[in-house]
């Protein structure tokens, strides 16, 4: 039980470094979106490995869903003129 | 090249620190003197079986209501700044293409089960994990998939500030009746507390995290919308 | 390594990675979506410190009775503190979006390097 939650919490925490990493780096912006919501995904299912259910719904619902959204929002009114680096 | 040398020098520093935090750090074998309240008072005080929920709601109340006046006062801020780059005339705005039968239909479908089960994350708040917050972002991600299914829906901003304050004022006034009737401001035992586990237990934990749900869920919507209503770009 | 010091390294390290991004993007769409990282980061760190090792969530069931409460649930304050810091962190999030958004209308750029009037 305690071996297999660590080895996922492992996994876990390695996705989610990636995908940080990923956030930062890519020179898409959508994809850095992505990945900042994947984070914060993979944030979600390691709260509730560390016993905190509310926090991961919470987490899942606002962090990585409406957080998403409206990035996605604002990007779609600043196209053309937001990424050019 | 500097600033960037600059940035990370500061960022090991940090990182220093932050090692300096984590080694030698074990976690507590017992819980604190205030956890340990919680644990053992929470049920005999509140009847909640969440623990969080009831710190949230009855606890430490006057934060949460300070929290969804903060959440507020953003909703309100995202559409004041948003609102002078508003069309004044909502028919001139460019009709996207339709979308398609699917999504229409779906959203049709799935509409009405979103904000069911919003509601029902939020009145079991005081049992299972979840509650308002969640709630709300359901309930606001309904309007979400409305939003995406037709852009130029015009969501009635006077029900979504009606529900918004009519919730906050009801919200208000729970806190002032326990000061009335029971210990203290938004004191739970102004109703009886019924039997533990049950759905309409805990006193007014259920209806004071239904109004929040409502609160927060008016909110995401308002922000959700006032930004889908700026101008698209030329 | 115990699932405790590894959530509370995971917090540290997207925390910096997020302060990074920040620091040294000029896209502010950019340096908002590293501050959300950031803002995981801290979550995560204040989750792992409220565990405690072998012990369950602070629900009240037919598992967890009211008397064993104390011996057996982690500490429910760091949660119901994450829990409010989760939802006014997309409040944050949702004004700088807003914030962005009349920049760019206003000046028709996203990159920071455009905007001099407050720089000393």
């Amino acid at each position: 039980m305690t071996l297999v939650t660590t080895v996922m919490g492992l996994l876990l925490a390695l996705a989610s470094v990636g995908a940080a990493v990923v956030a930062i780096r890519v020179r898409s912006l959508p994809v850095a979106i992505l990945a900042a919501g994947l984070v914060s995904l993979l944030a979600a299912v390691l709260f509730v490995l560390l016993a905190a259910p509310d926090v991961a719904m919470t987490e899942a619902a606002i962090g990585s869903g409406l957080t998403t959204f409206l990035f996605f929002f604002v990007l779609g009114r600043v196209r053309g003129g937001g990424d050019h680096d | 090249m500097i600033r960037t040398f600059f940035v990370v020098l500061l960022l090991l520093g940090l990182g220093a620190v932050f090692a300096g935090l984590m080694v030698g750090y074990t976690p507590d074998a017992e819980l604190n003197a205030t956890a340990r309240y919680y644990a053992d008072n929470t049920a005999a005080d509140t009847g909640a079986a969440n623990i969080v929920t009831a710190i949230i709601v009855t606890y430490r109340g006057l934060d949460t209501l300070g929290e969804v006046t903060v959440l507020f006062l953003t909703a309100a801020i995202v559409a004041l700044v948003l609102a002078a780059g508003r069309e004044k005339d909502p028919a001139s705005r460019i009709a996207p293409p339709p979308a398609g039968e699917l999504l229409t239909t779906g959203s049709r479908l799935l509409a009405p089960l979103i904000l069911l089960l919003g509601v029902y994350v939020f009145a079991n708040g005081h049992l299972t994990p979840g509650g308002g917050f969640q709630g709300g972002a359901i309930l606001a991600s309904a309007v979400l998939l409305l939003l995406l299914t037709d852009p130029l829906r015009h969501f009635g901003h006077r029900l979504i500030s009606v529900v918004e304050s009519l919730s906050g004022f009801i919200y208000v006034l729970i806190g002032v009746a326990g000061v009335v009737l029971a210990g203290g401001f938004l004191d739970n035992r102004i109703l009886p507390l019924g039997d533990f586990g049950a759905l309409l237990s805990a006193g007014a934990i259920p209806v004071i995290y239904t109004l929040i749900g409502l609160k927060v869920g008016a909110e995401f919507a308002s922000m959700l919308v006032s930004l889908s209503e700026t101008e698209e770009p030329r | 390594m115990t699932l405790v010091t590894l959530a509370i390294a995971t917090g540290f390290a997207l925390v910096l990675i997020g302060l990074l991004g920040a620091l040294t993007d000029r896209n502010i769409l950019r340096m908002i979506v590293a501050f959300t990282i950031a803002n995981t980061g801290v979550n995560l760190v204040l989750i792992g410190v409220g565990m405690l090792p072998g012990r369950t969530a602070p629900i009240l069931d037919e598992a967890v009775s009211v008397a064993q409460a104390a011996a057996r649930i982690v500490d429910p304050v760091p949660q119901a503190l994450v829990l409010t810091a989760i939802v006014i962190g997309l409040g944050v999030t949702a004004l700088m979006l807003a914030y962005a958004l009349r920049l760019h209308q206003t000046r028709h750029s996203l990159d920071i390097r455009t905007f001099t009037e407050l720089k000393w």
